[in-house]
Protein backbone atom coordinates (compact mmCIF):
# COMPACT_ATOMS: atom_id res chain seq x y z
CA UNK A 1 0.00 0.00 0.00
CA UNK A 2 2.75 2.55 1.00
CA UNK A 3 3.97 1.53 -1.89
CA UNK A 4 1.09 2.23 -4.16
CA UNK A 5 0.96 5.91 -2.24
CA UNK A 6 4.45 6.41 -2.93
CA UNK A 7 3.99 5.93 -7.00
CA UNK A 8 0.54 7.90 -6.75
CA UNK A 9 2.85 11.18 -5.59
CA UNK A 10 5.10 10.72 -8.94
CA UNK A 11 4.13 14.26 -11.09
CA UNK A 12 3.34 11.58 -14.44
CA UNK A 13 0.79 9.57 -12.20
CA UNK A 14 -1.02 12.93 -11.27
CA UNK A 15 -1.40 14.62 -14.68
CA UNK A 16 -2.61 10.53 -15.52
CA UNK A 17 -5.39 11.19 -12.64
CA UNK A 18 -6.05 14.00 -13.54
CA UNK A 19 -6.88 13.76 -16.95
CA UNK A 20 -8.10 10.54 -16.79
CA UNK A 21 -11.00 12.21 -14.55
CA UNK A 22 -11.31 15.26 -17.38
CA UNK A 23 -11.46 12.93 -20.13
CA UNK A 24 -14.05 10.05 -17.60
CA UNK A 25 -16.55 12.95 -17.78
CA UNK A 26 -16.49 14.34 -20.87
CA UNK A 27 -16.68 10.66 -22.48
CA UNK A 28 -19.63 9.58 -19.83
CA UNK A 29 -21.49 13.03 -21.12
CA UNK A 30 -21.29 12.62 -24.68
CA UNK A 31 -22.01 8.81 -24.51
CA UNK A 32 -25.44 9.41 -22.96
CA UNK A 33 -26.35 11.39 -26.22
CA UNK A 34 -24.78 9.18 -28.63
CA UNK A 35 -25.39 6.05 -27.00
CA UNK A 36 -29.36 7.54 -27.64
CA UNK A 37 -28.76 8.64 -30.55
CA UNK A 38 -27.76 5.58 -32.49
CA UNK A 39 -24.53 6.87 -32.81
CA UNK A 40 -22.05 4.72 -30.64
CA UNK A 41 -20.14 3.62 -33.28
CA UNK A 42 -18.76 6.89 -34.19
CA UNK A 43 -16.73 7.14 -31.44
CA UNK A 44 -14.79 3.93 -32.70
CA UNK A 45 -14.69 5.44 -35.97
CA UNK A 46 -13.41 8.60 -35.07
CA UNK A 47 -10.99 7.02 -33.44
CA UNK A 48 -9.50 4.65 -36.18
CA UNK A 49 -9.23 7.61 -38.00
CA UNK A 50 -7.43 9.69 -35.56
CA UNK A 51 -4.78 6.87 -35.57
CA UNK A 52 -3.65 7.92 -39.36
CA UNK A 53 -4.18 11.13 -39.47
CA UNK A 54 -2.10 10.80 -36.06
CA UNK A 55 0.51 9.01 -38.10
CA UNK A 56 0.90 11.31 -41.46
CA UNK A 57 1.55 14.06 -38.17
CA UNK A 58 4.39 11.58 -37.14
CA UNK A 59 5.59 11.15 -40.79
CA UNK A 60 5.99 15.06 -41.22
CA UNK A 61 7.64 15.40 -37.85
CA UNK A 62 4.26 17.60 -36.70
CA UNK A 63 2.95 17.11 -33.28
CA UNK A 64 0.61 14.64 -34.06
CA UNK A 65 -2.89 15.77 -32.34
CA UNK A 66 -2.82 18.96 -33.48
CA UNK A 67 -2.56 17.09 -37.11
CA UNK A 68 -5.22 15.29 -36.52
CA UNK A 69 -7.62 17.21 -34.75
CA UNK A 70 -8.81 19.39 -37.50
CA UNK A 71 -8.51 16.29 -40.43
CA UNK A 72 -10.82 14.07 -37.67
CA UNK A 73 -12.78 16.97 -37.43
CA UNK A 74 -13.52 17.24 -41.06
CA UNK A 75 -14.23 13.35 -40.65
CA UNK A 76 -16.80 13.43 -38.38
CA UNK A 77 -18.60 16.49 -40.64
CA UNK A 78 -18.26 14.65 -44.15
CA UNK A 79 -20.16 11.36 -41.92
CA UNK A 80 -22.42 13.68 -40.62
CA UNK A 81 -23.50 15.38 -44.04
CA UNK A 82 -23.57 11.90 -45.88
CA UNK A 83 -25.57 10.38 -43.12
CA UNK A 84 -28.05 13.22 -43.13
CA UNK A 85 -28.55 13.71 -47.14
CA UNK A 86 -29.15 9.40 -46.83
CA UNK A 87 -26.22 9.23 -49.47
CA UNK A 88 -24.91 6.54 -47.55
CA UNK A 89 -26.20 4.67 -43.89
CA UNK A 90 -24.05 5.59 -40.55
CA UNK A 91 -22.75 2.60 -40.08
CA UNK A 92 -21.16 2.46 -43.83
CA UNK A 93 -19.55 5.25 -44.07
CA UNK A 94 -17.95 5.52 -40.39
CA UNK A 95 -16.74 1.63 -41.68
CA UNK A 96 -15.27 2.94 -44.72
CA UNK A 97 -13.67 6.12 -42.88
CA UNK A 98 -12.27 3.88 -39.82
CA UNK A 99 -11.17 1.46 -41.88
CA UNK A 100 -9.36 3.94 -44.55
CA UNK A 101 -7.53 5.62 -41.16
CA UNK A 102 -6.32 2.47 -39.92
CA UNK A 103 -4.89 1.22 -43.51
CA UNK A 104 -3.36 4.61 -43.68
CA UNK A 105 -1.55 4.39 -40.13
CA UNK A 106 -0.56 1.00 -40.76
CA UNK A 107 1.35 1.72 -44.22
CA UNK A 108 3.10 5.21 -42.88
CA UNK A 109 4.08 2.77 -39.81
CA UNK A 110 5.35 0.55 -41.96
CA UNK A 111 7.36 2.87 -44.48
CA UNK A 112 9.10 4.73 -41.94
CA UNK A 113 11.08 4.33 -39.51
CA UNK A 114 12.08 6.03 -35.69
CA UNK A 115 7.96 6.45 -34.45
CA UNK A 116 6.49 2.98 -34.49
CA UNK A 117 6.67 3.36 -30.78
CA UNK A 118 5.05 6.19 -30.47
CA UNK A 119 2.04 5.07 -32.67
CA UNK A 120 1.45 2.30 -31.05
CA UNK A 121 1.19 4.57 -27.73
CA UNK A 122 -1.71 6.22 -29.50
CA UNK A 123 -2.53 2.80 -30.90
CA UNK A 124 -3.11 1.36 -27.33
CA UNK A 125 -2.98 4.43 -25.37
CA UNK A 126 -0.36 5.37 -22.46
CA UNK A 127 -2.16 7.92 -20.26
CA UNK A 128 0.93 7.28 -17.79
CA UNK A 129 3.15 9.05 -20.69
CA UNK A 130 0.61 12.18 -20.94
CA UNK A 131 3.11 15.21 -21.06
CA UNK A 132 1.99 18.88 -19.34
CA UNK A 133 1.05 20.37 -22.76
CA UNK A 134 -0.99 17.36 -23.48
CA UNK A 135 -2.93 17.82 -20.07
CA UNK A 136 -3.44 21.45 -20.75
CA UNK A 137 -5.16 20.33 -23.73
CA UNK A 138 -7.48 18.26 -22.02
CA UNK A 139 -7.99 20.31 -19.69
CA UNK A 140 -9.13 23.32 -21.96
CA UNK A 141 -10.74 20.61 -24.31
CA UNK A 142 -13.08 19.15 -21.33
CA UNK A 143 -14.05 22.62 -20.11
CA UNK A 144 -14.88 23.72 -23.35
CA UNK A 145 -17.28 21.03 -24.15
CA UNK A 146 -18.86 20.57 -20.92
CA UNK A 147 -19.52 24.54 -21.33
CA UNK A 148 -21.37 23.72 -24.23
CA UNK A 149 -23.28 20.57 -23.08
CA UNK A 150 -24.25 22.74 -20.27
CA UNK A 151 -25.12 25.96 -22.12
CA UNK A 152 -27.50 23.78 -24.76
CA UNK A 153 -28.51 21.20 -22.66
CA UNK A 154 -32.41 21.31 -23.42
CA UNK A 155 -31.46 21.35 -26.82
CA UNK A 156 -29.43 18.62 -26.94
CA UNK A 157 -31.63 16.47 -25.24
CA UNK A 158 -35.21 17.39 -27.05
CA UNK A 159 -32.99 16.36 -30.33
CA UNK A 160 -31.82 13.08 -28.57
CA UNK A 161 -35.13 12.29 -27.92
CA UNK A 162 -36.97 13.30 -31.36
CA UNK A 163 -35.02 15.66 -33.84
CA UNK A 164 -38.27 16.25 -35.98
CA UNK A 165 -40.22 18.01 -32.69
CA UNK A 166 -36.73 19.71 -31.52
CA UNK A 167 -37.07 21.40 -35.07
CA UNK A 168 -40.68 22.20 -34.36
CA UNK A 169 -39.27 23.84 -31.07
CA UNK A 170 -37.50 26.13 -33.11
CA UNK A 171 -34.22 24.35 -32.59
CA UNK A 172 -31.56 25.22 -35.21
CA UNK A 173 -31.17 21.27 -35.19
CA UNK A 174 -28.97 20.98 -38.47
CA UNK A 175 -26.44 23.56 -36.82
CA UNK A 176 -27.01 21.92 -33.47
CA UNK A 177 -25.57 18.36 -35.11
CA UNK A 178 -22.90 19.96 -36.80
CA UNK A 179 -21.83 21.08 -33.31
CA UNK A 180 -22.24 18.17 -31.86
CA UNK A 181 -20.46 16.41 -34.48
CA UNK A 182 -17.24 18.59 -34.07
CA UNK A 183 -17.43 17.97 -30.13
CA UNK A 184 -17.75 14.02 -30.62
CA UNK A 185 -13.96 14.54 -32.88
CA UNK A 186 -12.59 16.78 -30.04
CA UNK A 187 -13.32 13.96 -27.56
CA UNK A 188 -12.18 11.34 -29.36
CA UNK A 189 -9.21 12.93 -29.86
CA UNK A 190 -8.21 13.82 -26.52
CA UNK A 191 -9.08 10.50 -25.33
CA UNK A 192 -7.04 8.53 -27.77
CA UNK A 193 -3.75 8.71 -25.37
CA UNK A 194 -5.83 7.40 -22.89
CA UNK A 195 -7.08 4.68 -24.41
CA UNK A 196 -5.70 4.00 -27.58
CA UNK A 197 -7.76 4.41 -31.18
CA UNK A 198 -8.74 0.69 -30.48
CA UNK A 199 -10.49 1.42 -27.02
CA UNK A 200 -11.27 4.81 -26.88
CA UNK A 201 -15.10 4.07 -27.74
CA UNK A 202 -15.50 1.68 -25.17
CA UNK A 203 -14.53 5.16 -22.66
CA UNK A 204 -18.02 6.52 -24.86
CA UNK A 205 -20.53 3.46 -24.82
CA UNK A 206 -19.75 1.45 -21.49
CA UNK A 207 -20.30 4.21 -18.63
CA UNK A 208 -23.59 5.52 -20.48
CA UNK A 209 -24.82 1.77 -21.07
CA UNK A 210 -24.37 0.97 -17.56
CA UNK A 211 -26.19 4.14 -17.02
CA UNK A 212 -29.04 3.75 -19.13
CA UNK A 213 -29.38 0.16 -16.98
CA UNK A 214 -30.46 2.20 -14.01
CA UNK A 215 -31.75 5.24 -14.14
CA UNK A 216 -35.19 6.79 -14.89
CA UNK A 217 -34.29 9.98 -15.57
CA UNK A 218 -32.08 12.02 -18.00
CA UNK A 219 -30.53 13.44 -15.05
CA UNK A 220 -29.88 10.77 -13.23
CA UNK A 221 -28.40 8.54 -16.09
CA UNK A 222 -25.86 11.62 -16.76
CA UNK A 223 -24.58 11.61 -13.19
CA UNK A 224 -24.63 7.54 -12.92
CA UNK A 225 -22.12 7.79 -16.37
CA UNK A 226 -20.15 10.36 -14.73
CA UNK A 227 -20.21 8.23 -11.50
CA UNK A 228 -19.17 4.89 -13.66
CA UNK A 229 -16.77 6.57 -15.39
CA UNK A 230 -14.93 7.86 -12.08
CA UNK A 231 -14.61 4.78 -10.59
CA UNK A 232 -13.70 2.85 -13.92
CA UNK A 233 -10.82 5.41 -14.37
CA UNK A 234 -9.40 5.49 -10.47
CA UNK A 235 -9.90 2.18 -10.24
CA UNK A 236 -8.13 1.05 -13.91
CA UNK A 237 -5.07 3.49 -13.29
CA UNK A 238 -4.68 1.95 -9.59
CA UNK A 239 -5.22 -1.57 -10.43
CA UNK A 240 -2.81 -1.33 -13.47
CA UNK A 241 -0.15 0.23 -11.11
CA UNK A 242 -0.33 -2.47 -8.65
CA UNK A 243 -0.25 -5.23 -10.82
CA UNK A 244 1.81 -3.60 -13.94
CA UNK A 245 -0.60 -4.04 -16.89
CA UNK A 246 -1.58 -1.45 -19.54
CA UNK A 247 -3.74 1.73 -17.71
CA UNK A 248 -6.07 2.03 -20.74
CA UNK A 249 -7.10 -1.59 -21.17
CA UNK A 250 -7.26 -1.96 -17.41
CA UNK A 251 -9.86 1.11 -17.14
CA UNK A 252 -12.08 -0.49 -20.07
CA UNK A 253 -11.87 -3.59 -18.50
CA UNK A 254 -12.82 -2.54 -14.65
CA UNK A 255 -15.73 -0.43 -17.25
CA UNK A 256 -17.30 -3.05 -19.05
CA UNK A 257 -16.94 -5.07 -15.07
CA UNK A 258 -19.68 -2.94 -14.03
CA UNK A 259 -21.67 -2.64 -17.09
CA UNK A 260 -22.21 -6.33 -16.82
CA UNK A 261 -22.32 -6.47 -12.95
CA UNK A 262 -25.21 -4.16 -13.44
CA UNK A 263 -26.48 -5.87 -16.25
CA UNK A 264 -26.39 -9.40 -14.25
CA UNK A 265 -28.19 -7.69 -11.09
CA UNK A 266 -31.38 -6.51 -13.87
CA UNK A 267 -31.39 -9.91 -14.81
CA UNK A 268 -31.57 -11.39 -11.47
CA UNK A 269 -34.27 -8.72 -10.05
CA UNK A 270 -36.30 -9.12 -13.33
CA UNK A 271 -36.53 -13.08 -12.92
CA UNK A 272 -37.79 -13.00 -9.17
CA UNK B 1 -62.32 40.11 -38.59
CA UNK B 2 -59.23 40.28 -37.51
CA UNK B 3 -56.24 39.13 -39.74
CA UNK B 4 -55.78 35.15 -39.57
CA UNK B 5 -53.51 33.27 -37.30
CA UNK B 6 -52.54 30.90 -40.17
CA UNK B 7 -52.72 31.93 -44.27
CA UNK B 8 -52.05 29.38 -46.59
CA UNK B 9 -52.01 30.89 -50.26
CA UNK B 10 -51.58 28.13 -53.40
CA UNK B 11 -49.65 25.70 -50.84
CA UNK B 12 -48.58 22.45 -52.90
CA UNK B 13 -46.34 19.81 -51.36
CA UNK B 14 -44.53 17.22 -54.07
CA UNK B 15 -42.85 14.17 -52.63
CA UNK B 16 -40.86 12.37 -55.50
CA UNK B 17 -42.50 14.53 -58.25
CA UNK B 18 -45.65 12.77 -56.77
CA UNK B 19 -48.15 15.62 -55.44
CA UNK B 20 -49.33 15.18 -52.21
CA UNK B 21 -51.50 18.64 -51.50
CA UNK B 22 -52.55 20.49 -54.35
CA UNK B 23 -53.34 24.32 -54.25
CA UNK B 24 -54.65 24.47 -51.15
CA UNK B 25 -55.88 28.11 -49.86
CA UNK B 26 -56.74 28.72 -46.45
CA UNK B 27 -57.74 31.05 -43.67
CA UNK B 28 -57.19 29.89 -39.63
CA UNK B 29 -58.48 32.47 -37.43
CA UNK B 30 -57.95 32.50 -33.14
CA UNK B 31 -61.63 31.40 -32.67
CA UNK B 32 -61.76 28.54 -35.05
CA UNK B 33 -62.01 25.07 -33.95
CA UNK B 34 -61.06 23.03 -37.05
CA UNK B 35 -61.41 19.69 -38.01
CA UNK B 36 -59.04 17.75 -40.69
CA UNK B 37 -60.75 14.92 -42.49
CA UNK B 38 -59.96 12.91 -45.73
CA UNK B 39 -58.54 9.25 -46.85
CA UNK B 40 -55.23 8.06 -46.57
CA UNK B 41 -52.77 9.67 -48.23
CA UNK B 42 -54.65 12.46 -48.37
CA UNK B 43 -52.55 14.95 -47.12
CA UNK B 44 -53.51 15.70 -43.97
CA UNK B 45 -50.44 15.38 -41.47
CA UNK B 46 -48.14 16.69 -44.54
CA UNK B 47 -50.45 20.07 -44.59
CA UNK B 48 -49.49 19.71 -40.73
CA UNK B 49 -46.01 19.25 -41.53
CA UNK B 50 -46.13 21.59 -43.65
CA UNK B 51 -47.04 24.27 -41.34
CA UNK B 52 -44.66 23.47 -38.88
CA UNK B 53 -41.63 23.89 -41.07
CA UNK B 54 -40.96 20.35 -42.00
CA UNK B 55 -41.38 20.08 -45.75
CA UNK B 56 -40.47 21.80 -48.73
CA UNK B 57 -43.48 23.55 -50.53
CA UNK B 58 -44.68 26.25 -52.83
CA UNK B 59 -47.02 28.89 -52.42
CA UNK B 60 -47.25 30.85 -49.20
CA UNK B 61 -47.78 30.44 -45.67
CA UNK B 62 -47.89 32.72 -43.14
CA UNK B 63 -48.46 32.88 -39.29
CA UNK B 64 -49.81 35.42 -37.70
CA UNK B 65 -48.51 37.61 -40.92
CA UNK B 66 -45.05 36.58 -41.00
CA UNK B 67 -43.52 34.28 -43.80
CA UNK B 68 -43.20 30.69 -42.43
CA UNK B 69 -39.66 30.97 -43.26
CA UNK B 70 -39.44 34.14 -40.61
CA UNK B 71 -41.92 32.50 -37.63
CA UNK B 72 -39.82 32.49 -35.26
CA UNK B 73 -42.72 32.11 -32.34
CA UNK B 74 -42.77 28.63 -32.36
CA UNK B 75 -44.01 28.95 -28.83
CA UNK B 76 -47.46 29.84 -30.47
CA UNK B 77 -48.10 26.43 -31.46
CA UNK B 78 -48.79 23.55 -29.42
CA UNK B 79 -48.23 20.00 -31.56
CA UNK B 80 -49.53 16.39 -30.31
CA UNK B 81 -48.13 14.13 -32.71
CA UNK B 82 -49.42 10.91 -34.33
CA UNK B 83 -47.13 8.64 -32.71
CA UNK B 84 -46.57 9.24 -29.25
CA UNK B 85 -43.94 6.71 -29.50
CA UNK B 86 -41.08 7.99 -31.53
CA UNK B 87 -38.19 8.00 -29.40
CA UNK B 88 -35.70 5.46 -28.51
CA UNK B 89 -37.34 3.07 -26.32
CA UNK B 90 -34.18 2.99 -23.54
CA UNK B 91 -34.38 7.03 -23.58
CA UNK B 92 -34.63 7.66 -19.87
CA UNK B 93 -36.76 10.50 -18.96
CA UNK B 94 -39.34 11.29 -16.16
CA UNK B 95 -42.60 12.88 -17.13
CA UNK B 96 -41.33 16.51 -15.53
CA UNK B 97 -38.50 16.45 -18.26
CA UNK B 98 -40.50 15.20 -21.20
CA UNK B 99 -42.94 18.67 -20.49
CA UNK B 100 -39.91 20.70 -19.82
CA UNK B 101 -38.98 20.33 -23.56
CA UNK B 102 -41.99 21.74 -24.37
CA UNK B 103 -40.55 24.95 -23.15
CA UNK B 104 -37.80 25.17 -25.00
CA UNK B 105 -39.96 27.37 -28.12
CA UNK B 106 -40.85 29.68 -25.14
CA UNK B 107 -37.25 30.31 -23.43
CA UNK B 108 -34.82 32.57 -24.53
CA UNK B 109 -31.32 31.14 -25.28
CA UNK B 110 -29.40 30.02 -22.71
CA UNK B 111 -32.70 27.41 -21.95
CA UNK B 112 -31.60 26.67 -18.64
CA UNK B 113 -34.72 26.02 -16.42
CA UNK B 114 -35.31 28.64 -13.73
CA UNK B 115 -37.81 28.48 -11.07
CA UNK B 116 -40.71 29.98 -13.39
CA UNK B 117 -40.24 27.51 -15.64
CA UNK B 118 -40.22 24.77 -13.04
CA UNK B 119 -43.52 26.35 -11.68
CA UNK B 120 -45.13 26.52 -15.46
CA UNK B 121 -44.57 22.93 -15.43
CA UNK B 122 -45.80 21.96 -12.51
CA UNK B 123 -49.10 24.19 -13.12
CA UNK B 124 -49.57 22.20 -16.33
CA UNK B 125 -49.17 18.99 -14.88
CA UNK B 126 -51.87 19.66 -12.45
CA UNK B 127 -54.19 21.52 -14.41
CA UNK B 128 -54.10 18.32 -16.45
CA UNK B 129 -54.31 16.12 -13.14
CA UNK B 130 -51.11 14.47 -13.49
CA UNK B 131 -48.76 15.79 -11.33
CA UNK B 132 -48.68 12.85 -8.99
CA UNK B 133 -46.81 11.80 -11.98
CA UNK B 134 -43.73 13.72 -12.08
CA UNK B 135 -41.00 11.77 -11.08
CA UNK B 136 -42.51 8.91 -12.65
CA UNK B 137 -40.19 7.19 -16.10
CA UNK B 138 -42.22 7.84 -19.39
CA UNK B 139 -41.88 4.19 -19.85
CA UNK B 140 -44.49 3.19 -17.20
CA UNK B 141 -46.85 5.12 -18.25
CA UNK B 142 -50.23 3.69 -19.56
CA UNK B 143 -51.41 4.72 -23.02
CA UNK B 144 -54.38 7.45 -21.35
CA UNK B 145 -51.40 9.07 -19.22
CA UNK B 146 -48.75 9.10 -21.84
CA UNK B 147 -51.37 10.72 -23.98
CA UNK B 148 -51.46 13.50 -20.62
CA UNK B 149 -47.98 14.05 -21.12
CA UNK B 150 -47.66 14.74 -24.36
CA UNK B 151 -50.87 16.90 -24.11
CA UNK B 152 -49.07 18.59 -21.23
CA UNK B 153 -45.73 19.01 -23.25
CA UNK B 154 -48.27 20.83 -26.26
CA UNK B 155 -49.39 23.42 -23.85
CA UNK B 156 -46.53 23.85 -21.56
CA UNK B 157 -45.48 27.26 -23.70
CA UNK B 158 -49.12 28.58 -23.19
CA UNK B 159 -49.86 28.07 -27.11
CA UNK B 160 -52.42 30.33 -28.98
CA UNK B 161 -53.24 27.42 -31.27
CA UNK B 162 -53.35 23.44 -31.00
CA UNK B 163 -52.47 21.08 -33.44
CA UNK B 164 -53.64 17.50 -32.66
CA UNK B 165 -52.49 14.59 -35.12
CA UNK B 166 -54.93 11.24 -34.78
CA UNK B 167 -54.98 12.51 -31.01
CA UNK B 168 -57.07 9.37 -29.77
CA UNK B 169 -56.23 6.35 -31.94
CA UNK B 170 -54.86 4.56 -28.70
CA UNK B 171 -56.92 5.57 -26.67
CA UNK B 172 -60.38 3.57 -25.11
CA UNK B 173 -63.58 5.46 -25.51
CA UNK B 174 -64.03 6.81 -22.14
CA UNK B 175 -60.61 8.06 -21.92
CA UNK B 176 -61.43 9.38 -25.01
CA UNK B 177 -64.24 11.63 -24.13
CA UNK B 178 -62.50 12.82 -21.51
CA UNK B 179 -59.59 13.89 -23.97
CA UNK B 180 -62.12 15.99 -25.96
CA UNK B 181 -63.48 18.04 -22.77
CA UNK B 182 -60.41 19.25 -22.24
CA UNK B 183 -59.61 20.51 -25.71
CA UNK B 184 -63.07 22.06 -25.67
CA UNK B 185 -62.08 23.74 -22.23
CA UNK B 186 -58.92 24.75 -24.17
CA UNK B 187 -60.85 26.41 -27.34
CA UNK B 188 -63.12 28.45 -24.62
CA UNK B 189 -60.31 29.86 -23.05
CA UNK B 190 -59.53 31.12 -26.60
CA UNK B 191 -56.65 28.38 -28.15
CA UNK B 192 -57.56 27.47 -31.58
CA UNK B 193 -57.31 24.41 -32.43
CA UNK B 194 -56.90 21.79 -35.56
CA UNK B 195 -58.20 18.19 -35.21
CA UNK B 196 -56.81 15.40 -37.50
CA UNK B 197 -58.66 12.68 -36.98
CA UNK B 198 -60.35 9.57 -38.89
CA UNK B 199 -63.44 9.82 -37.13
CA UNK B 200 -65.37 11.86 -38.55
CA UNK B 201 -68.26 12.14 -35.56
CA UNK B 202 -65.38 13.34 -33.19
CA UNK B 203 -65.29 15.98 -36.10
CA UNK B 204 -68.97 16.77 -36.32
CA UNK B 205 -69.27 16.55 -32.21
CA UNK B 206 -66.21 19.18 -31.37
CA UNK B 207 -65.19 21.11 -34.34
CA UNK B 208 -66.95 24.24 -35.92
CA UNK B 209 -65.58 24.18 -39.26
CA UNK B 210 -64.63 21.16 -41.66
CA UNK B 211 -61.61 20.90 -43.81
CA UNK B 212 -62.55 17.84 -46.23
CA UNK B 213 -59.01 17.18 -47.85
CA UNK B 214 -57.75 14.50 -50.80
CA UNK B 215 -55.03 15.87 -52.36
CA UNK B 216 -56.64 19.45 -52.73
CA UNK B 217 -59.52 20.46 -50.89
CA UNK B 218 -62.71 19.05 -51.41
CA UNK B 219 -64.70 21.22 -48.94
CA UNK B 220 -63.81 24.12 -46.19
CA UNK B 221 -66.13 25.57 -44.31
CA UNK B 222 -68.63 25.97 -42.06
CA UNK B 223 -71.16 22.31 -41.06
CA UNK B 224 -74.14 23.98 -41.85
CA UNK B 225 -72.82 24.72 -45.59
CA UNK B 226 -72.20 20.73 -46.10
CA UNK B 227 -75.66 20.21 -47.74
CA UNK B 228 -75.40 23.15 -50.41
CA UNK B 229 -71.83 22.71 -51.21
CA UNK B 230 -71.36 21.72 -54.90
CA UNK B 231 -67.84 20.21 -54.24
CA UNK B 232 -69.35 17.77 -51.97
CA UNK B 233 -71.81 16.71 -54.29
CA UNK B 234 -68.58 16.21 -57.15
CA UNK B 235 -66.95 14.62 -54.49
CA UNK B 236 -69.01 11.93 -53.08
CA UNK B 237 -72.20 12.02 -55.78
CA UNK B 238 -75.46 13.31 -54.91
CA UNK B 239 -76.59 10.39 -54.00
CA UNK B 240 -73.91 9.77 -51.25
CA UNK B 241 -73.96 13.54 -50.30
CA UNK B 242 -78.02 13.16 -49.50
CA UNK B 243 -77.49 10.01 -47.53
CA UNK B 244 -74.23 12.04 -45.43
CA UNK B 245 -77.32 14.77 -45.42
CA UNK B 246 -80.04 12.79 -44.11
CA UNK B 247 -77.64 11.14 -41.02
CA UNK B 248 -76.05 14.50 -40.25
CA UNK B 249 -79.53 15.83 -39.61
Amino acid sequence: MSNLINILQYQFIERAIIAGLFLGVVCAVMGVFLVLRKMSLIGDGLAHISFGAIAIGLVFGLYPLIIALPLVIIASLIIYALTRNHIIEGDAIIGILAALGLAIGVILSSISTGFNVDIFSYLFGNILAITQQELSFVIIGSITILSIIILFYQEFMAISFNPEQAKISGISVTILDILFSIITAITVIMSVKLAGALLVSALIILPASSSLQIAKSFQNTILFAIIFALISIIGGIVISLLINIPTGATIVTVNAAIFFFILLIKLLKSNQ
Amino acid sequence: MKNPIISILDLSVEFNNIKVLDNINLDIYQNDFIGIAGPNGAGKSTLIKTLLNLNNYTGTIKLWDTPLNKFKNWNYIGYLPQSLNQYSHQFPATVEEIVSLGLISALKWPRILDAESIKRVSDILTELEINNLAKTSIHDLSGGQRQRVWLAKALVSKPKVLILDEPTNALDPEIRKVFYEQITKLHKKGVAIILITHDTSDIGTYAKKLLLLDTKVIFWGEFSDICNSKEMSNYFGEEAKHFICHQHE
